[in-house]
């Protein structure tokens, strides 16, 4: 006989009942560890967010320019005022090209970190997508602002390689145009995929990283060249990476009210409206109401994306 | 007469690490051949040069008279099954077998007709709607093997493809694999680690050791006469016997292999021996005895007395049973 507690020796002391309670009741444990976070969204966000909802209901006095806090759709009517409507088409669709082209610049990088690179190559690959994230979004914005500037290095590289010619032309386009790239939406598209292209690279790259490379053998083994292995193998398998990478740009392109700003011809975006409306107009019911289209939007989005079977690999 | 596979010199270098070297190789057709050897031995990567995956660094390969290196896999008409299986998750099984049908624009009515003979081929009729994730082992295992073999192919390759099943099912799979090689006619080739499993199928046998192939013959020459040491040592518990015990035992001095089922427990025995140790295997017990210095294991029928450990007894065996080996490598 071996003395009592030899083999099961007991822990005294308070931190040792703690942890013996938690290992009997892990509900106790995951309910204590969730209460805090959970209280935090529930109220601040989401309670935020039910506000706002609220305030898209009520409406503002025409005379007094006070709020009316009488429920209608009197403010919703307002959004589909020509110049509102105008506004949220331009923004969408900024928002989709701007996804669209992120998407096809990220994939070969992602592809390439996720299959490729090993080692010191990938924490170089981390280090590079990660880096313009650490400094500050306003110095990165105006650096292009210089860059895009009509004596900025983009004209002059043009201008050497004697293609001024087709800039001009370019910039001589109707929407996309403008007295300068600085100024135009072509500059506030190339900064938009700019400072979102790591929220599409690094998604995309997670979910290529777990395609296992036998899957791309066996669809070359059963006949299939590399463009076609990319189609009904590779795309089908990155699709939840390639969605979840499309819902930051888009959504943060959608929200964006500095790049079009300080980059941009003077014509306005959701967030500038929103901005404009709940600063200097005081119109808060109108502001809200724009806040909701892009959360409409999204919801949309990702319902399509369900339809169409993007989470099935999931 | 055309070899389905041929490699004449073939080597595949990794930097350093020389994975294949100088390989020679022929694999009739409508054979079942098997590659055998530890991890690493080069087996692998002697499979994946036939399929198209690695390239040689130097030599030749042949498939069936064409020359193979430079076609990428999806030009060449031989089929794997791979050791992970490597289903396509987001498809479900019918499109899973149909998938090379369906890139040779095979169309749709044809391609559900064919995935399903061939389904039923693998004994998995009806199975066509379920998600891979939704099957065990063994049916992703017949999965596998069904699209691979309904593009008919003219080589089969398999890669450790019973590695991850249990015993019971190996022992079926094993069987149902042999059996359809023979209905089909197709080149089979097989990688494998277990001895048992390369002895029991295979109608030839290649053993790799350090991207080599040691010894290639049917798979009873490869048991009853291994070429090497390495040989007797890895195909089969084989008992090894060094020059001074061969000699001890009354054969001339040199390295030498005994089957331990040749090895009887007998009173009038000429040789003398200690017991070491019994492990009951079943049907066998297989007792390991000491005896000039060296380890020698016998099997015995576990129906006879079986000797204590620590007791002398005598035993025999046939000299013929002696296998002198000839490369002491």
């Amino acid at each position: 006989m071996s003395a009592p507690g030899a083999i099961l020796p007991g822990r005294g002391g308070a931190g040792g009942a703690l942890s013996d309670t938690f290992w009997r009741h892990p509900k106790l444990l995951l309910f204590l560890m969730l209460t805090p976070p959970l209280l935090w969204l529930g109220i601040i966000y989401l309670g935020s967010l039910f506000a706002l909802l609220l305030q898209s209901f009520y409406s503002i006095d025409e005379f007094s320019g006070m709020v009316n806090r009488e429920f209608t759709f009197k403010t919703y009517g307002e959004l589909g005022n020509p110049a509102n409507v105008d506004i949220i088409v331009r923004t969408v669709t900024m928002a989709a090209l701007v996804t669209v082209a992120s998407a096809i610049v990220a994939f070969p990088i992602a592809y390439y970190a996720a299959r490729y690179a090993r080692g010191r190559w990938k924490a170089v690959f981390y280090l590079g997508i990660m880096l313009p994230l650490w400094s500050s979004y306003l110095v990165k914005i105006y650096a292009w602002k210089l860059i895009l500037a009509k004596e900025g290095i983009v004209s002059w590289a043009f201008e050497k390689l004697g293609m001024t010619w087709l800039m001009e032309a370019w910039l001589a386009l109707p929407v996309v145009g403008g007295s300068s790239l600085s100024i135009s939406s072509t500059g506030t598209f190339l900064v938009f995929v700019y400072v979102w292209l790591p929220f599409m690279i690094l998604p995309m790259q997670a979910s290529l990283e777990r395609v296992p490379s036998s899957l791309i053998e066996a669809s070359a083994d059963l006949g299939a060249g590399p463009g076609r292995t990319f189609r009904h193998v590779i795309l089908p398998l990155a699709l939840p990476g390639v969605v979840a990478g499309s819902i930051f740009t888009f959504s943060l392109t959608l929200g964006d009210y500095i790049i079009p700003q300080i980059i941009g011809s003077s014509r306005l975006f959701i967030g500038q409206a929103v901005y404009a409306h709940q600063g200097t107009a005081g119109n808060i019911p109108l502001a809200a109401a724009f806040t909701v289209v892009p959360i409409v939007i999204m919801g949309v989005y990702l319902w399509m994306a369900r339809r169409a079977g993007a989470f099935n690999a999931l | 007469m055309t070899h389905a596979v041929q490699f004449s010199k073939v080597s595949r270098h990794f930097g350093a690490v020389r994975a294949v070297d100088s390989v020679d190789l022929e694999i009739r057709p409508g054979e079942f051949f098997a590659m055998l050897g530890p991890s690493g031995s080069g087996k692998t990567t002697c499979l994946r040069l036939i399929a198209g995956f690695e390239q040689p660094t130097s030599g030749h390969i042949e498939i069936f008279g064409e020359t193979a290196e430079g076609v990428p896999p999806y030009r060449r008409n031989v089929n794997t099954v791979f050791q992970d299986y490597a289903l396509f998750p987001h498809l479900n099984v019918r499109d899973n077998v149909a998938y090379g049908l369906m890139i040779r624009g095979v169309n749709k009515a044809e391609r559900a007709k064919r995935a399903e003979a061939a389904l039923a081929l693998v004994k998995m009729p009806g199975y066509g709607d379920r998600r891979p994730g939704q099957l065990s082992g063994g049916q992703r295992q017949r999965v596998a093997l069904a699209r691979a073999l309904v593009n008919e192919p003219r080589v089969l390759l398999l890669d450790e493809p019973l590695g991850a099943l249990d015993l019971k099912l190996r022992e079926q799979m094993q069987e149902e694999l042999k059996s359809l090689q023979r209905a089909l006619g197709i080149t089979f080739v097989f990688v494998t680690h277990d001895q048992g499993e390369a002895l029991s199928m295979a109608d030839r046998v290649a053993v790799f050791n350090e991207g080599r192939i040691i010894q290639i013959g049917a798979p009873e020459e490869i048991y009853r006469r291994p070429r090497t040491r390495f040989v007797a040592d890895f195909v089969g518990s084989s008992n090894v016997l060094s020059p001074a015990l061969t000699a001890s035992l009354g054969g001339p001095p040199k390295w030498a292999s005994l089957r331990p089922e040749d090895v009887r427990l007998d009173p009038a025995g000429l040789n003398e021996a200690t017991v070491v140790a019994t492990n009951y295997l079943g049907s066998v017990t297989r007792v390991t005895l000491d005896t000039f210095g060296g380890r020698l294991s016998a099997l015995v029928a576990s129906t006879a007395e079986l000797p204590v450990p620590g007791t002398r007894l005598r035993f025999s065996f046939s000299t013929s049973d002696l296998h002198l080996i000839e490369d002491e490598a």
